[in-house]
């Protein structure tokens, strides 16, 4: 789409390139890291007053990778293939030295002392990290309005919400602070927010990027991922996060699947595509349903076969993520007590211990954490256990069951991401189970532990609002995801003559 | 502290009630990291130098499981001849205390990597009880926590609390017996037995120096009584903590007695956690439960289930050692001692020491008198086990072989052992620099000899007439002018030669 030999003189122009499109230029010594990392900084200074995509913004921390990019480069040294590349880090990952949030007033003023393995890896891979991005509290919501910090506009109107949890990111995408950001998806926190903002977001097979450091959530369902502008930058970041982590027990013992080869190979010629009936229906918007069944005819169009599926056990995957998460959460978030780190409140002499742990907590932790703490810690009681809890975790094999049976008569599913485009800022802040459906077809993989993307397949004709495209793969089988997303992704924009995040407005 | 418990004589107790008994033993395991991540389990070292992200339950951290950890319970169990789990997963055990970083503790729940065993028990009489066995499972310890400012180091009254994590995450395996029922009156003898060969058989595993009075073993003992005759348990209290055999008996015993006051006067027991006091040997009420306490537990899910293969546990049960008990029935025999005295080693921790000292070359009569004698005492006067000492076993059998070749006479010996137990050097260099040889100058013995009978003519006299018997006062008082640097045996020889008299 840019043409390489048109030389990049302005910061409007370098902001953007993709960032394969930035790591070959600074390879090729046309770009240094620093200018790309000034540019961005730039941007953000200019745009996130209004967006709100950033809760810390490390300059001196960027820069000075930035430069050790540069003196690598002049000392002839080989780059990695996302060298110099700036990426926004959901702020859910420990950060040595830089403060860490989740989004939370409970951890206000926290400064970690170690780096997850996400961290780590990114920088070991030189790309440079701009800051740390807003997000529902402990990620907990799909709108980024549950932060403690105030909520993030979403660059295609910001009176709406970018999604979340991971808002903050997907709309450091959209509005070119940074063609690359880190998100973790624990009921589909990459995904909505990547199709509401018009953006690439991909949640990983569950074990296949290394939950260490990451603030946890909910365990078993929680899954860091890439997210770009393009499936390709998309797959690029994919490979420097993921694989084996020893300090994470969950994670994949397994090499990483190809996924850079496959978005370079996009292609879906003779694949089997399922769409499963209980991903349709009431509550979905018509232009979402819209652009979704063009999505399928572009599919049949490039030669896929289309395979119509019953997942039963879909319709229950709602009810048993809300028992599952909330009940992992209560116990996630019982070391917040006030007494090692973060936020302490009533430490004055008069309060004993216990006191000052739950003033804290009362202080510290919003609405809908205290809310899914309560859950949780009452789906777990002696006695409701088996009822909750239990029952929760059977719907769990019945949803892998389901995919597993679907993925013997296909190769990978498609649905929209979520049933609806970005709603208003405070629109269903006070209805919890408005909010939750915005999930609806992106938890049944969290459950299961399979991998899914979200890409954008056009705007709702009704709101020229962007509307997600998702697709599914079985668990290890991430390349898929790369393959089908590359094919549909080439396919759009040639249809529509440039890629859809163009039509975006101009900050 | 005033105890203002009302107690029943333990016979009428035992004329009235059957006691039922559950231990719980903990042990800290001897690995060289904690169960979930790499930190040292050294101790003694600065408050807060071993923890990292993952024991101080940082955000983000995760745990990784102590292969080593595994390994070493999966060796308990079959000890214990237990089943191993084939497949089996960790728990959370939710709840909060300032100690616990994580706010729940890293547990095993209804999938215990060992359940279903024994370990027969010998009494001191030479008895052998058979305990069954519950359950071993895997789990984390906490943190400790100083309260300061309050009178007795307790929480209540403190101005505030110190909190080391440097303990948080040392590996624990909890042993867990079936109900002990049958045993009568011999119930805390039948508890200290059990406490003691557990002890016994961890340390012959080498998972772990079981050391009572380091906390790295701790028994809580549950205790309840039923009326004679009838089946259903009665209620029953759990005293915490209790950190050696003699206290664990003791426990038991004022338990006992106790519940027997409380249910004769037509009281309930209430289902509580008690405190036993080493000063008085009596327990008090600490927390009451009310209800059971709700842990929430649920499979932990930052790890993966842990399943050792049939392969491994078989190649695990090749390498275990000799049944302490089956072993102590051996050395028996080959020390030709009774049961009771078999007991009294075992009790002072002695059995190992004393085996060590005979590979080194010494006698078992004389490295048993070693051990059980002036080391005991020494031990016992220090507060510390008979391992801890500063001597070895080669170092004792050093000190026998001196006494064999007549260098050493059993006085001067047990002042070369004292010497080396406080660190003044090998059993030669004691000797060497205390001086403690044993005169074997025959001159100047027989200088002593003669200036012996010279000085005590009318007992000379005694002896020239036929009273051997009385040669011991010249033996003393050539001993004395020796300054017991002589070999007595030597000196007697010496007097009656020196007096004509056939000894």
């Amino acid at each position: 789409m840019t043409d390489s030999t048109n030389h990049v003189n302005s910061n409007v122009d370098v902001i953007k390139l993709t960032a394969s499109e930035i790591a070959s230029r600074i390879a090729s010594g046309e770009l240094t890291a620093v200018e790309v990392t000034e540019a961005h900084l730039a941007r953000i200074e200019a745009v996130d007053e209004k967006v709100h995509a950033f809760l810390h913004v490390d300059r001196e921390g960027a820069l000075a990778q930035a430069r050790a990019v540069d003196e690598k480069r002049e000392r002839g040294e080989k780059l990695g293939p996302l060298a110099g590349v700036p990426l926004a880090l959901k702020d859910i990952f420990t950060t040595e030295g830089v403060p860490t949030t989740v989004g939370s007033k409970i951890l206000e003023g926290w400064i970690p002392p170690y780096d997850a393995t996400v961290t780590k890896r990114l920088k070991a891979a030189d790309v440079v990290i701009l800051g740390k991005t807003n997000m529902d509290e402990f990620a907990m919501g799909s709108s980024t309005e549950n932060s403690a910090y105030g909520p993030t506009g979403n660059p295609w109107d910001l009176t709406r919400v970018p999604g979340g949890s991971g808002g903050g990111s997907s709309a450091a995408l959209a509005s070119y602070q940074a063609p690359l950001a880190i998100g973790t998806d624990t009921g589909g926190s990459i995904r909505q927010p990547a199709a509401l903002t018009g953006t690439v977001g991909v949640k990983p097979t569950y074990g296949g990027v290394s939950r260490y450091g990451m603030v946890a959530f909910s365990s078993s369902l929680d899954q860091g991922g890439p997210c770009a502008r393009t499936v390709l930058d998309a797959a690029l970041l994919h490979e420097v996060i993921a694989g084996h982590d020893p300090l994470d027990s969950t994670s994949i013992d397994a090499p990483v699947p190809s996924v850079v080869e496959a978005a370079r190979n996009g292609s879906v010629d003779g694949m089997r595509v399922g769409i499963v009936k209980q991903f349709r229906g009431e509550g979905y918007q018509a232009g979402v349903v819209q652009r979704f069944d063009e999505s399928v005819s572009l599919l049949k169009e490039l030669g896929a076969e289309i395979v119509e599926l019953d997942c039963p056990s879909f319709d229950l995957a709602l009810s048993a993520y809300y028992l599952i998460a909330p009940s992992e959460c209560s116990s996630n978030l019982a070391r917040f007590d006030g007494l090692r780190y973060g936020l302490r409140v009533g430490d004055d002499g008069t309060h004993s211990a216990e006191e000052v742990t739950a003033l804290t907590r009362e202080a510290g932790f919003g609405d809908e954490v205290k809310r899914r703490v309560m859950l949780g810690t009452y789906a777990l009681s002696s006695g409701y256990y088996d009822a909750y809890y239990g029952s929760a975790q059977k719907v769990r094999t019945l949803i892998t069951r389901d995919f597993e049976k679907a993925f013997e008569q296909v190769d990978v599913i498609v649905s929209p991401t979520t049933p609806t485009t970005a709603f208003p800022i405070g629109e269903r802040a006070d209805d919890p189970m408005a909010m939750y459906l915005a999930d609806l077809c992106t938890i049944p993989t969290n459950l299961a532990g399979n991998a899914a993307m979200s890409l954008p397949c056009g705007l709702a004709p009704e709101d020229n609002l962007p509307v997600g495209l998702q697709i599914i793969a079985p668990a290890l089988k991430d390349d898929r995801l790369y393959k089908v997303g590359a094919a549909v992704e080439a396919a759009f924009v040639e249809r529509w003559g440039h890629p859809l995040i163009e039509e975006a407005p101009s900050l | 502290m005033t105890v203002t418990t009302d107690l029943v004589s333990y016979e009428d107790a035992l004329a009235s009630y059957d006691p039922v008994m559950g231990l719980e033993v903990h042990v800290e395991l001897g690995t060289k990291t904690k169960m979930f991540c790499g930190c040292s389990t050294e101790l003694g070292a600065e408050p807060n130098s071993q923890a990292c992200p993952t024991c101080l339950g940082m955000p983000g951290a995760l745990p990784v499981v102590n292969a080593i950890g595994v390994e070493s319970a999966i060796k308990i169990g079959l000890a214990l001849h237990c089943e191993i789990a084939e497949w089996c997963r960790f728990a959370r055990k939710n709840y909060f205390y300032p100690d616990m970083p994580k706010n729940f503790q890293t547990s095993q729940y209804d999938e215990p990597i060992a359940f279903n065993g024994y370990l027969d028990v010998q009494l001191d009489d030479g008895e052998v009880f058979r305990v069954q066995i519950e359950r071993a499972h895997m789990e984390e310890d906490t943190g400790k926590s100083l309260h300061v400012g309050g009178a007795t180091g307790r929480i209540h009254g403190a101005s505030h609390s110190l909190l080391d994590y440097n303990r948080a995450g040392i590996p624990l395996i909890e042993i867990v017996t079936k109900p002990i029922e049958g045993a009568g009156e011999r119930a805390p003898e039948v508890a200290k037995a059990y406490v003691a060969e557990l002890r016994e058989l961890i340390k012959a595993l080498g998972v772990s120096e079981a050391r009572m009075e380091q906390g790295q073993m701790r028994c809580d003992v549950n205790l309840s009584l039923r009326p004679h005759g009838r089946e259903k348990f009665g209620t029953r209290s759990e005293t915490k903590n209790v950190n050696s055999l003699r206290s664990v008996e003791r426990a038991a015993r004022f338990e006992i007695q106790r519940h027997a006051a409380v249910l004769n006067d037509g009281g309930t027991i209430i289902q509580e956690t008690r405190h036993f006091h080493e000063d008085t040997g009596s327990t008090t009420a600490g927390r009451v439960k009310e209800e059971a306490e709700d842990y929430r537990y649920f499979p932990e899910p930052d790890l993966v289930p842990v399943a050792p293969s049939r392969e491994w546990v078989e190649e695990l049960r090749a390498t275990l050692p000799e049944q302490p008990l089956a072993r102590r029935n051996r050395l028996r025999e080959e020390w030709d001692v009774n049961a009771h005295d078999m007991q009294s080693m075992l009790n002072a921790g002695a059995i190992d020491p004393i085996v060590a000292t005979i590979e080194a070359g010494a006698d078992a009569a004389s490295a048993r008198k070693w051990w059980m004698g002036e080391l005991a005492r020494a031990a016992n006067e220090s507060g510390v086990s008979l391992d801890a000492l500063a001597i070895t076993p080669e170092q004792v059998a050093r000190v026998a072989a001196l006494v064999k070749e007549g260098s050493l006479n059993d006085k001067l010996a047990r002042q070369v052992i004292e010497g080396v137990v406080k660190g003044e050097g090998t059993p030669d260099e004691v000797v060497e620099k205390r001086g403690l040889k044993v005169v074997s100058d025959e001159g100047a013995l027989t200088a002593a000899v003669e200036e012996a009978i010279a000085g005590n003519p009318g007992v000379a006299d005694k002896i020239r007439g036929g009273k051997v018997a009385a040669a011991g006062a010249l033996v003393g008082a050539v001993m004395k002018a020796t300054r017991g640097q002589a070999d007595a045996a030597r000196v007697k020889e010496l007097i009656l030669e020196k007096l004509g008299v056939e000894g």
